[in-house]
Parts: C-alpha cells; structure tokens; sequence
C-alpha cells in the first residue's frame, strides 16, 4: 500500500510540510528531510525549483531561484534522493511544475520516482483533464498518487470530478491567492472549509497556502484531514537553518 | 482539409492547451466558454469596428513601397499598422480585450508588458473606458523603456515592477497571472500577444485578423486579387504575424514567412531565434516551442529589440513552424537595424525595430519580379530613437 494512503488512514491530523530542494544550500536536501522527520512531520512535499514558478509567492519564488543558482536540477535531486529510503519511512511527494517533468520524460521521471520510493506528485500546472487523458495510466503504473488542487472559486462538479480522479488526497487551497503564509484565516475561509466537509467526498483534503503557525493549523485542520506549510517554513529555515526544525514544528502541532 | 486554425480543444497540431493551475481555471474556463458567443454579437462587433474606425485610424494603409521594390525586384506592400493610434497593432487586440472585459463585468485590467507598447495600448483603452489599470513590466525593462513608462502613467495607469527571476517580459507575465490568481472575481488580464492558456492565443488573432481581411480587400483594389504571394511578419510572441497570416492560413497558394530575431547570431548564446533554439515545453500555460535548459528551466532571450525577446512563440506559430506551412527566418540585430534605415531612406518611413527585422527578409529570401510580398510594418520607430542613435552613432 502507498505510503501515503496508510497515513491518511491514521486517526490524526496531519501535518506536512513543503520546502525547496537545494535549499538553503544545495546539499540541504536529505538533512531537512531527516530533521523533519525527526520533528515528528507527517509527510513532506519535496519541491524541484523552477524559473517561473507562477503558482508561488515571493517567499518560494526567491527560494527556488536559490535553490536553481545553488546547481540544482532533476538529475540531481533524484541522485540526493536516491538512498533515502534507508532512513526516511514518512510518504515524500514531489511538487513541482510540468516542464521540467516534461524535459526529464514523464514516464522516465514516474519510473525514478517509483525506483526511489517517491509515493506522490503535485504539479501545479498539470489540469486534472490532460493528466486523465494522458498521463493516468504512467502514473497509476508506477504507483504514484497525483494530487489536485482545488480552490473556494471552485465548481461543485469539478470538485466532484477532481474526486473521482484523485487516488489519494485533495489540495484546497485556503483562499483565492498564489502560496505565502497568512497569520489567520477570516470567515470566507471558514465557510469554505465547511462547504467542502459537508460534501463528503471520497478523497480526504489536506489544506494548504497561508498555513503558518498553530492557530492557522488549527482552523485549517477543524474539518480537514491535515494542513501543509510551505512559505512560512522557507522562511524559518532561511534565518534559523536545519537546527531550528525541531522547535518549528513542535510549535505547529 | 487540414486546417492551420485552432481545433476545438484550443490546440494548433500538438501546441496550445491550457495548462494552467487550477486556481486560474474558473476565469479561463469562463472565458473560453463565452469569448466565441460574445464576438459574434452584433452590438460587440459594432463597437469594436466602430473603435477600429474612429478611435485607431482603420483601416490601416496598404502601401505599395516603390521603390523598395525596385531596389528588390518585387512588388512589395507594406501594411501600415505604424499608423494605428498608439503606433502600433497592439492596440487591436487590446480594444477587442477591453470590450470583452466589459460584456464579462469585470472591473479591473492587468497586463504585462516587455517594451512596454502593450502596456501603452492597455492603458489607453483603460483610459477610453474609465476602468483601473496595472500593468506589470519588469524592473530591468522600467530602467531601458522610461518613456513608455511616463506614458502609461499619463494615460492613468498603475505601473508595477516584477521583481522576480531575470526582471523581464517572462516575470512581468508571471506577475500578471499572479495577480489574477490573487483576483480571480474582478479582474480582466489582457495579455499582449498570441501566447497564453486557450482560448488567448485564438482570441488575440482574432482581433488582429482585421490585419489580413484588410489586406484581402485592399490588394483587390490595388492587384485586383485577394491575395499576395506571401506575407511577411517579425515575430516575438506573433501577435501581428497571426493577425496577418489569420486570413491565408488555410490557403497554401499564399506563401507564409515568419521572422525571428537571430540577436547577436543563432549561435551566439545572446539570441531569440524560438524556432530554431527552442524545444517542446510549456510557458505561460501553453505548449509550444520554448527556448529552456536541458532540465526545462525557462532562459533569457536577447534582442536588440525589446518586442521579440520573449522566450517562447505563440503556439499557431508553433504549428506552422513544425508542420512546414511557414518558412522561418531569423534576422541578427545588424541585418534588422540596416534594414530599418533601408526603409528610411527608400519610403521615408522610420519603423520600429521589430518591424525592421521582417523588412530584412531581401536579405535572406530571393522573390520573383511579380511576386505580390506584403509585409507587416507593424509597429513605428519613434519608441526605438535611443536604439538607432547609439547604434548608428547619430
């Protein structure tokens, strides 16, 4: 069973967390990992940095700038990954955006990721209709949960479909904005996250964007499944580095 | 029949699509859904031709450029679109965008802009409606392109800087979509060019295809047939080559030719050429030819023209290029700047550097005596005057 279906069957809130591979500083990578799961982290979302990253705001946009001057690319990120396995049981996805996939070979990069024990993708600009004709088979044969977004500007039957298509979990964004950390979510998001509960859907919702401390966690997570935080980890890892982990997370959760 | 036209999906052969983040969908989807339905109205089409006429000058000139063709043995016609109000055809497009915006109810214009003649173009037409208007230009760009800045601040638009990646017409359109992520209910994007998720590439042809109907009637006025035996354009994104070829697209008897900027030469690392550097990839929500790192980060484009470095084309263009339906040129800065002052001193007519590279086509193509060629002078070179003074030490 994937890793990430079992952990979404556990009876917790989880909480994941997004940073930028080679970030702060190229051979970062596997330490966050480690020390992320050392912190007590549910699942991360590994990020392959892109030159125009159009989903992110400034916070992961400067970091994968960094992270791209730092030397990194696809080959190298599968090579920082390859043994990771021997240290890190937690589900690892990778988040990245369609092109640099494109370049690598969709196949051939679904295959690396199954070869290293990757359990899941989220690619932004990949729409839930082109992946379901052209790219659900590469995945489900390699093993490899997809994860869709949706949105509070969202349909209700393009949720119900993005449903039907998702193997593992659904992404909502918290509000109508490109990522970066809020310090609280206002009414509009809570009815949202209501909404969304009551519609019962198949696949469980992680929430994400503007997840920053414990007070947002806990909003986001009253009726979701788990919340993940990107920028306002970026951030905490660019003043405090690997040794600051520890103390972040513990105030999340 | 093949068609050379957008299929019903939004894809020209392979390239085009929508691969976009979900949070753009809404307003994309709502766009595709109803852009066709809006055109064909007739109070729309009324006010945009009406516009056309009164507003930007059309129809656009036809001119038979005597004694260019002479000096080039053909019969060359120049498609004034330098004449258009704002000094070029971006204005088409963002007069159809305008009127678009308001049929959909939105209350708020972005744009992005490289030189910042699209920015010019949008606030113009922001400022004709009465609507809010930023436009997002990169901050290298705000330092080489100030006029153009004070212009679009004249005309009452609010000018940001994007500060991101390399600071240029790529993050100012990375901007732009993040703004309308971050306002997704209100707000219009016109984008500039035949780029962008479908249904944009379709729908700014569209509105620059007044470019090839004109030419269609004025040439039987002039040659007494529809059409030439090719047409010519410079192209960057490929606004106005779409809008010249939209017309001939499916007529193979008519000869398409696309000019790329070539930079300081193919090879040079310093280039722009998109069809000849560029591999399959997706920009700005849309497949087509995109000029990348073997790992599929996007590169920098140059030219000594600001209105061609983008890093990827359109995807019609795209299309033409792989199917074989256009022929492809690509014209270094030296060749496009002696062209331009060709056309100076032959016609009087001081085009903008963009232009200049599609009139160094003579350079590079062999035509017959009787060969019909009309060219796309689509833009005026008042905005390139620094250009030409430090290039030609004037």
């Amino acid at each position: 069973m994937n890793r990430i279906s079992k952990k979404l069957e556990e009876n917790k809130k989880l909480l994941s967390i997004y940073f930028t591979a080679g970030y702060p500083a190229i051979e970062d990578t596997v330490p966050v990992i480690e020390a992320l799961q050392d912190s007590g982290v549910d699942m991360l979302e590994i990020g392959l940095p892109f030159s125009d990253p159009l989903a992110d705001g400034p916070t992961i946009q400067a970091s994968s700038t960094q992270a791209l001057k730092n030397g990194m690319t696809t080959e190298k990120l599968f090579q920082q990954l390859k043994d990771i396995r021997k240290t890190v049981h937690i589900p690892l996805i990778i988040m990245g955006y369609f092109n640099p996939i494109l370049q690598y070979g969709v196949e051939a990069f679904c295959q690396k990721c199954s070869d290293i024990g990757i359990d899941g993708l989220i690619i932004p600009d990949l729409p839930v209709d082109v992946y379901h004709e052209q790219y659900q088979a590469i995945f489900e044969k390699h093993g490899l949960i997809n994860v869709f977004l949706i949105t509070p500007q969202t349909s209700e039957a393009r949720i119900r479909f993005i449903d039907s298509v998702s193997n593992g979990f659904i992404y909502m964004v918290s509000s109508a904005s490109v990522t970066g950390a809020k310090s609280n979510f206002g009414d509009a998001q809570s009815e949202y996250f209501e909404r969304i509960a009551n519609m019962n859907l198949k696949a469980p919702q992680i929430v994400g964007f503007g997840i920053s401390n414990a007070e947002t966690f806990k909003a986001a997570t009253t009726h979701a499944k788990g919340a993940i935080i990107g920028s306002a980890f970026i951030k905490m890892i660019q003043e405090k580095g690997i040794k600051g982990i520890d103390a972040f997370v513990k105030g999340i959760q | 029949m093949d068609t050379y036209n957008v299929n019903e999906k939004g894809y020209y052969g392979e390239f085009g699509g929508a691969y976009i983040p979900e949070m753009l969908y809404p307003n994309v989807e709502e766009l595709r859904q109803q852009y066709l339905s809006i055109m064909n109205e007739d109070s729309f089409k009324e006010e945009f031709n009406q516009l056309l006429k009164d507003y930007v000058g059309r129809p656009s000139p036809l001119y038979f450029a005597k004694r260019l063709s002479e000096k080039h043995g053909a019969k060359i016609y120049l498609k004034r679109e330098d004449l258009n109000h704002t000094g070029a055809h971006k204005i088409n497009n963002t007069i159809g965008q305008i009127l678009m915006a308001k049929k959909l109810g939105k209350k708020r214009i972005i744009a992005e802009t490289g030189a910042g003649q699209h920015g010019v173009a949008t606030a113009t037409v922001c400022a004709l409606m009465g609507i809010d208007c930023v436009v997002y230009m990169g901050e290298i760009d705000i330092a080489r392109q100030s006029p153009n800045v004070a212009r679009m601040k004249m005309l009452g638009a609010e000018v940001r800087p994007a500060l991101s990646g390399s600071r240029t017409l790529k993050d100012a359109t990375n901007e732009a979509i993040r703004d309308w992520i971050n306002n997704p209910v209100d707000t219009h994007y016109i984008i500039g060019s035949a780029i962008g998720p479908h249904p944009y590439p379709d729908m700014v042809t569209r509105f620059q295809s007044i470019i090839s109907e004109e030419i269609k009637w004025q040439l039987q006025e002039k040659e007494g047939r529809q059409n030439p035996d090719y047409v010519v354009a410079c192209i960057g994104g490929g606004s106005n080559a779409a809008g010249t070829y939209y017309h001939f697209l499916d007529d193979e008897k008519v000869g398409i030719i696309a000019v790329e900027a070539a930079g300081k030469g193919i090879d040079s690392g310093e280039s722009a050429a998109t069809s000849v550097l560029g591999k399959e990839g997706i920009i700005h929500g849309c497949k087509t030819l995109l000029m990348q790192t073997p790992d599929g980060q996007i590169t920098e484009p140059y030219s000594i023209s600001a209105g061609l470095d983008y890093p990827g084309v359109g995807p019609m263009h795209a299309h033409l290029y792989n199917s074989g339906r256009g022929e492809f040129f690509s014209v270094t800065d030296n060749d496009a700047m002696k062209a331009g002052l060709e056309l100076c001193k032959t016609e009087g007519i001081i085009p903008a550097i963009e232009s200049s590279h599609a009139l160094a086509i003579f350079n590079h193509k062999k035509f017959n005596q009787n060969d019909v060629v009309v060219i796309s002078l689509s833009g005026r070179g008042d905005k390139d005057l620094n250009t030409y003074i430090d290039y030609f030490d004037l």
